[in-house]
């Protein structure tokens, strides 16, 4: 299979063919327990351990749902501007799988709890491409195979199968757009803009770890193309569980770049599904779908149906914490950013931090460039996110303030700043413990200017003679002498009252 | 000493309670019961031995220590039919797929038996997976009916009801699905109850069809039913199609029955239930049934619920379209048994080859008619249909308790047939359950009460009373007043006419 034979110039396919995207993201709720028994719902463990006789599928055992599960649902649904549904149910989707205990998969199909919305995305120029939701849906997810003994840690060539079904119903919610179209060439950009407005809103909603690293979040991309100018869609692929937002992206343009060539050549686009290389950046395929497959769904009996009140839709609406792209909006205006400046400002995540920090009574501009420059910088020695440093955004806010009042100077906080993140206590701590008090009693200031002034009378001269920008180096000396902790402004005076 | 098999357990209960008997006695003369007659009749697919003679000892002490029963029939031993789950016993569902499985948690109707103090003898036969009206589509052999040994005991808890009428056991649970507690009560002369859908926890029921799955109780005595009822009634937060309701007052319905007759009550014949297909001997006694409630003060008009001829077709694409479903389960892979596992066989294989090995013809046939039926062309024509059928079912119900309190028909349209007269005429065996399933489609509360036994082959007649869902305390008092009045007048129960079986007098 030489892949790269086959492709199409990405100039040249964006001149021929208009692409059309769907995109499916499965998200794992971080609820306490499963989506349908008491188990926790917890990632990873030793195998096996998390399991009850319902999320095992053991004859007898049935399901119950999980009431915060469907509240996050609802809360979802509500983000991405949907319809609630009044009264829905549950679906069995029937098929024969190792991974699914009862082998069949309890979800929703055609009554999902939330329906007809869209997400507004933002593309790197401030475009913003709104993306209509199709639906989006409870469901349960499957346990995960372990191949033992082949080469390829695949089913064909295994010695034999291990089962872990601790991920067996953990609630899912998949979230599936409407054909995206109209966007061309921009397509693989906006696809992967979208997962990432998805991601940020669901980590701002807190209901989803949204680690797409551990798998609770899946992208399903489904790529198709016409001939410029056609109304007919062509035959989609569909590149299932992509793992990284610019793994999304490099999908979605390969498939572009596959499907050109093929059809530029005459050739049919075969309906299957994909696996993408993360390696190469390409895909290759997985089953073919000649027919649909028949999934046999029937309302699953064993539930009761779900109908939630208008009074608790409500409620949860206003539960909803202000959307990402929303606070981007108002920080953007209140603390009148350029589009460059806002973009640094979420592109090294400190948007958020920054935003604590004003809340706790600091300038924005102050606040920004504390958490943009010095503990950026900070959190790159130290290998950590941002938001792993080990400091508040209220303690920033105490520093900063004791800055503005004079009570340090710059250096001093930078110096309280380090206290705090080597584990020192409160700023007040730190500043009492290691003595960084700015000195303004001018008796102590007089006797350390008298000092450096006796020790460098040529620079007295100097000074006399109306040199004044010499009075720098008895400045420094004096700093000098303090650690630091002198008002400089002040010495200045002194210096120039001395000399006079 | 042997007396202690032929006491309801009502008065086996007082006697426990009264420490004029231990339960230990009473439960190792059903076990002595069980070895003398089971060989002929096969109600039993494993007993307990240990465990039943454990439980009784525990009651023993703690009603030596002066603590109160923990239920009213604490002592008492009963037979679960082996569709429960129970925690270190097998369960198989007279289904070779489950032979050897032991279950590691107990069925919600297991645990609360247990905490009740009743003393599990062991696990009853049954039609494979509940599926068939007869108990000869069990793996591992039929039960044959303690009345005449050439026929069956009614299915698929025929092991359950045939207990009862061999002595074997004073109590047992069965499950009703489209007449499984009633049509076997009925042909072994004894007292079957499908409580209201969603008043007996499923949770640990192995699923047959989800919609229609329903526990109840089953007895020689409708008094004896209702404590049972009220035992394993009620709310489980395990199962969500559970009704968070408290349980009927049935145990005080049957005694208001029993006492004061049935002035002022309004009972409904249906009259699809009648006629064409009906052995002219169960009609007979049925009508005399009838006569009884009326002479009992009832008040009988006759009823029609036009959409019941539709029950049985309907019935037939709704069970076997759910159980398609719940049995995709069994596919080799976690429990059960495995075939072919070889190594030169895929997983699909293997899981297609021990289907193929572990299911039944009956079972086998159900699947493949509910795959058929949700596949997405027929859909509509007929899954989607039947639950149409259903509701217009239920609508007949609604306007049939608008007019009466209680309907009653036949329990069964014949008395026992013949083991192997139905078994290659599916179509035949289903008419057995035709007046059962429309309880069951419409989720209501019905019971089977004996009604004397057919004058053309002497085998015993269900009379078959429906209530309102939550209404199940007006079947207890209906029942309880016919039984009353007709033992009284035959100078006896039924079930004591049974034949003595081979194993001695009980
Ligand atoms: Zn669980």
């Amino acid at each position: 299979m030489t892949a790269v034979a086959e492709l199409m110039d990405y100039a040249e396919v964006v001149e021929r063919f208009d692409p059309v995207l769907g995109l499916e993201v499965h998200v794992e709720l971080s609820t306490a327990t499963k989506m349908f028994c008491g188990c926790p719902n917890l990632f990873g463990g030793e195998p096996n351990t998390h399991v009850c006789p319902t999320c095992l599928g053991l004859p007898g055992a049935l399901p119950v749902v999980n009431g915060s599960a469907v509240e996050s649902a609802i809360r979802i649904g509500l983000a991405l501007n949907c319809e609630i549904a009044p009264w829905c149910r549950f679906a069995r989707k029937n098929y024969f799988y190792p991974d699914m205990p009862k082998n069949f998969q309890t979800s929703q199909y055609d009554e999902p709890i939330a329906f007809d919305g869209y997400l507004d995305v933002v593309l790197d120029d401030g475009e913003v491409v709104r993306i209509g939701i199709e639906r989006a849906h409870m469901e349960e997810d499957t346990g995960k195979s372990l191949h033992v003994g082949g080469a390829t840690g695949r089913i064909h060539g295994a010695e034999h199968s291990l089962l872990d079904y601790n991920r067996a119903g953990v609630p899912l919610i998949e979230i599936v757009t409407k054909p995206i179209t109209g966007i061309g060439e921009r397509a693989p950009e906006v696809a992967r803009a979208y997962v990432t407005a998805l991601r940020d809103l669901l980590r701002a909603m807190d209901v989803s770890d949204v680690r797409m690293d551990q798998g609770s979040l899946r992208c399903d991309a489904n790529v198709s193309l016409m001939p410029r100018g056609a109304t007919e869609f062509g035959t989609r692929t569909e590149t299932k569980n992509v793992n990284s937002l610019r793994s999304v992206e490099r999908a979605v343009r390969y498939e572009m770049t596959r499907h050109a060539a093929i059809l530029a050549d005459g050739g049919g686009i075969r309906q299957e599904t994909r696996h993408f290389q993360e390696a190469d950046g390409t895909t290759s395929a997985g089953r073919t779908k000649e027919t649909a497959e028949d999934y046999r769904y029937f309302p699953e009996p064993d539930l009761v149906p779900i109908a939630p009140s208008p009074q608790w839709v409500e409620q949860l609406r206003g539960t909803l914490p202000e959307l990402p792209w929303e606070r981007r909006k108002r920080i953007q205006q209140e603390w009148n950013l350029t589009d460059e400046e806002l973009r640094d400002l979420v592109n090294t995540g400190a948007a958020d931090l920054v935003a604590a920090t004003v809340d706790a009574g600091a300038e924005p501009g102050e606040a920004r460039s504390w958490w943009v420059q010095y503990l950026t910088q900070q959190a790159n020695t130290r290998e950590v996110e941002l938001a792993g440093l080990p400091i508040t955004p209220a303690q920033v806010a105490t520093v900063i303030g004791l800055v503005k009042q004079g009570e340090l100077t710059n250096k001093l906080a930078r110096e309280v700043v380090q206290g705090v993140l080597d584990g020192e206590g409160e700023p007040g701590e730190v500043i009492e413990r290691r003595g960084l008090k700015v000195v303004s009693d001018d008796s102590a200031l007089i006797a350390a200017v008298d000092e450096a002034l006796a020790a460098q009378p040529d620079v007295v001269e100097k000074i006399r003679g109306g040199k004044v920008q010499a009075a720098g180096a008895i400045v420094g000396a004096v700093m000098k002498a303090t650690k630091g902790q002198a008002d400089a402004k002040r010495v200045r005076e002194l210096i120039m009252e001395r000399c006079r | 000493m042997t007396e202690l098999t032929t006491l309801p357990a009502a008065e086996l209960a007082a006697k426990i309670h009264a420490r004029e008997v231990t339960s230990v006695e009473v439960t190792r003369a059903h076990l002595d019961r069980i070895a003398a007659v089971d060989d002929h009749v096969h109600a039993f697919l494993h007993v307990d031995r240990e465990g039943a003679l454990a439980a009784a000892e525990a009651v023993d002490a703690d009603l030596a220590a002066g603590k109160a029963p923990a239920s009213p029939l604490a002592g008492v031993p009963l037979a679960l039919k082996d569709v429960f789950t129970t925690k270190g016993i097998p369960t198989t569902c007279g289904s070779r797929t489950l032979e050897g499985w032991v279950p590691p948690y107990d069925a919600t109707v297991t645990r609360t038996l247990r905490e009740a103090g009743v003393v599990i003898l062991g696990k009853t036969n049954m039609d494979e997976f509940a599926m068939g009206s007869s108990t000869e589509n069990s793996a591992f052999g039929p039960t044959h009916n303690p009345w005449d040994h050439a026929r069956i005991p009614g299915g698929s808890g025929g092991g359950s009801s045939a207990s009862l009428a061999a002595f074997e056991a004073p109590l047992a649970i069965g499950t009703d699905t489209g007449g499984s507690i009633r049509q076997p009560g009925a042909v072994t002369g004894t007292v079957g109850v499908k409580p209201t859908y969603g008043g007996v926890s499923r949770y640990g029921l192995v699923a047959f069809s989800s919609s229609l799955d329903q526990g109840g109780p089953c007895a020689r005595t409708v008094l004896d039913a209702a404590m049972l009822h009220e035992i394993i009634g009620g709310h489980d937060p395990m199962d969500s199609t559970s009704i968070d309701a408290p349980v009927p007052p049935v145990v005080a319905a049957a005694r208001e029955g029993a006492r004061d007759g049935l002035s002022g009550v309004r009972v409904g014949v249906v009259s699809e239930f009648r006629g064409e297909g009906y052995q002219p001997g169960v009609l007979r006694s049925f009508e005399a049934a009838v006569d009884q409630l009326r002479a009992l003060g009832a008040e009988v008009v006759e009823v029609s619920c036009p959409h019941f001829t539709y029950a049985l077709p309907a019935y037939y694409l709704i069970a076997p379209s759910e159980a398609s479903s719940n049995l995709a389960r069994f596919d080799a892979m976690r429990y059960g048994i495995r075939v072919s596992d070889d190594g030169t066989h895929s997983a699909e294989e293997v899981m297609s080859l021990t289907r193929e090995a572990g299911f039944g013809p009956e079972v086998k046939r159900r699947i493949m008619l509910g795959t058929y039926a949700l596949s997405s062309g027929y859909y509509d024509a007929y899954y989607g249909s039947a639950q149409k059928v259903r509701t217009l079912i239920i609508r007949d119900f609604d306007a049939a308790f608008e007019q009466v309190d209680v309907l009653v028909s036949p329990t069964t349209p014949t008395t026992a047939f013949k083991i192997g007269e139905r078994v290659d005429d599916p179509l035949a065996m289903y008419l057995a359950d035709l007046c059962t399933i429309p309880s069951d489609l419409a989720g209501n509360a019905a019971l089977s009460v004996p009604c004397g036994l057919s004058d053309e082959d002497g085998l015993p007649v269900g009379l078959q009373v429906m209530a309102p869902a939550l209404a199940d305390d007006r079947l207890y008092k209906v029942a309880a007043a016919y039984e009353g009045a007709r033992d009284a007048a035959a100078g006896g129960s039924l079930v004591h006419q049974v034949p003595e079986l081979n194993g001695g007098a009980r």
